[in-house]
């Protein structure tokens, strides 16, 4: 699906990535993590084409993301950036912008078929209900459901999240990521996501990509990446790592200064 | 009623056909084709900015033609044919626009929140450079600045008034092809880019499209103020945010209530006339805030 060849690229000459290189198959759910500033944003926009290699490629499904247009790219790849401000909008006015990519030139307006695709979705993200509310008047949870919905509206194959619960009740957290599991299962949605919390992003990813200043510094399946050698070396804080009784994924301890 | 049309049919050459054709007319049409531009400009400058306060005057395109026509009063080059005046007016706004617009390019990309401030500190600029020339000025060129600053819709030349009318409706024709892009532009410019919008594209464009509203708007008809900062949201408390609805009515809101103001102004104390800047801002002001808190009480 995503094929990373040698990427380095920053903001003004200061590089920020340096040398990455890996693929995310087909159907896989795939995390990134790592510390502040440690290049996980960067690598998402470089992902999306906003930001311009300085070196390396990127490749999706086989062709370069350089010798495809950004239409062409809003097609296969849909995002949900964090803190996304949005004006004085419905819930419904949002989701349905995410048929834009979808338009004809000289199409104003969304035909029957694009409002289908964006019911479907509002309802499988349980926000059918609040679609004539303006965006202002819901809560964070229910924004980032929007959000999210906006992205599965544009149809895409690969679905890019940064940090996607920052900021969310456990509930809201569970409940997205499931979601987005289901989809990915289901469907067979490739799903790329930053993830701040180390313990989720065992839990649900398949792959793991560890970054640290701006390097790969592990990849690998959950129980490879979360090891306690490796977060310790990376985040500079003692931890201790144990197995989730029910999932058996990795689950990471945090040790205070007082007790250890 | 009736006599209006029997007066188009058959009162050729008489005095009311005159005052209808040449005198009514030409100001009913140039009150559309300003209050149309003004609106439109400050609608897609609102939504490019993503910023409720901006107005097509506060990117300081009002001010450079201020100083221009100033200029030109001064040395008295307006006095030699009634165009000049529009024409260093249109001017000076031009070369605003210039300079606004190169000092915010960076690498390619135009730094909306640059633009902004540049704008304002043009506008700062360009209001003490008035007051200068006010102040070593004579005492009639005075009388012909100020009466310019605050605006009228009198404009006895023809060829201005069609020249304004065409470029306002190609204006809004041309703004509409990009209603989607300015729709997307609510969710930030990033995550426009994801929906695959050329942003780059839509923001210069978009940029020399009100630039061009407003210089014509301000060369023809002087500095009308408020127009192009409550219409656009006086419009969207009634028909909400979608550009592809709000476009079309804030030209035709914005241009009615300019004609609606005019006339106003033209007869409230007649048979001397009130600068129409005056009652767009008291008007349009007063409506505003009254509509606004009425719509929030609910």
């Amino acid at each position: 699906m995503l094929e990373i060849k040698n990427l380095t690229c920053g903001y003004d000459s200061k590089f920020q990535l340096r040398d990455i290189s890996f693929n995310v198959k087909d159907g896989e759910f795939f995390g990134i993590i790592g510390p502040n500033g440690s290049g996980k944003t960067t690598l998402l926009r470089a992902i999306t084409k906003i930001l311009k290699p300085e070196k390396g490629e990127i490749f999706l499904e086989g062709k370069n993301i350089w010798q495809m247009n950004s239409r062409e790219i809003a097609k296969k790849i849909a995002v949900v950036s964090h803190e996304t401000e949005t004006g004085q909008i419905t819930v419904e006015e949002l989701v349905l912008l995410g048929r834009l990519p979808h338009y004809k030139s000289f199409q104003f307006f969304e035909t029957k078929k694009d409002i289908e695709i964006a019911e479907k979705f509002m309802a499988l993200t349980d926000i059918l209900r609040i679609k004539e509310k303006q965006i202002t008047e819901i809560s964070g949870g229910e924004k980032q459901l929007a959000l999210i919905a906006r992205a599965l509206t544009q149809e895409p194959k690969l679905l890019l999240l940064d940090e996607p619960i920052a900021h969310l009740d456990i509930t809201h957290q569970i409940g997205i990521l499931d979601l987005i599991r289901r989809l990915n299962r289901q469907f067979g949605l490739t799903v790329i996501v930053v993830l701040h919390d180390l313990n989720l992003a065992g839990e649900y990813c398949d792959r793991l990509v560890l970054l640290n200043k701006g390097q790969i510094y592990k990849i690998g399946t959950p129980e490879e990446v979360l090891t306690y050698q490796n977060i310790e070396d990376v985040y500079k804080t003692v931890v201790v790592v144990e197995k989730n009784p029910i999932s058996k994924k990795p689950f990471v301890l945090l040790v205070s200064e007082e007790v250890r | 009623m009736k006599r209006i049309f029997s007066l188009i049919l058959e009162g050729k050459g008489t005095a009311e056909y005159t005052i209808l054709f040449d005198i009514r007319l030409p100001r009913i049409l140039l009150g559309f084709a300003v209050g149309g531009a003004l609106s439109l400009a400050g609608v897609i400058l609102q939504g490019m900015f993503r910023n409720p306060l901006v107005e097509p005057y506060t990117l300081g395109i009002s001010g450079g033609s201020a100083v221009g026509v100033c200029l030109s009063i001064v040395a008295g080059i307006s006095g030699v044919n009634v165009i000049y005046l529009p024409v260093s007016s249109f001017v000076g706004a031009i070369l605003v626009v210039l300079i606004v617009y190169f000092l915010s390019i960076k690498k390619g990309i135009l730094k909306i929140q640059g633009l902004l401030l540049i704008g304002v500190m043009i506008s700062l600029i360009s209001s003490s450079l008035i007051m200068l020339i006010m102040a070593v000025s004579r005492v009639e060129d005075l009388h012909g600045i100020i009466f310019w600053i605050m605006g009228s819709l009198e404009e006895p030349n023809w060829f201005l008034i069609k020249i304004t009318f065409i470029g306002s409706i190609l204006g809004l024709i041309f703004s509409y092809f990009f209603c989607l892009d300015l729709n997307a532009f609510y969710l930030g410019e990033e995550d426009a880019l994801h929906l695959g919008i050329n942003v780059e594209r839509t923001k210069r464009l978009l940029f020399i499209l009100t630039s061009l509203l407003t210089g014509l708007s301000v060369s023809v008809a002087g500095i009308i103020g408020f127009v192009g900062l409550v219409v656009p949201h006086f419009v969207r408390l009634f028909v909400g945010s979608d550009n592809r609805i709000l476009l079309v009515s804030s030209y035709l809101c914005g241009a009615s209530f300019l004609i609606f103001c005019d006339t106003l102004a033209r007869t409230i104390i007649s048979p001397l006339e009130l600068p129409v800047g005056v009652l767009t801002g008291l008007l349009g002001g007063t409506l505003f805030i009254y509509t606004f808190s009425k719509k929030c009480l609910k």
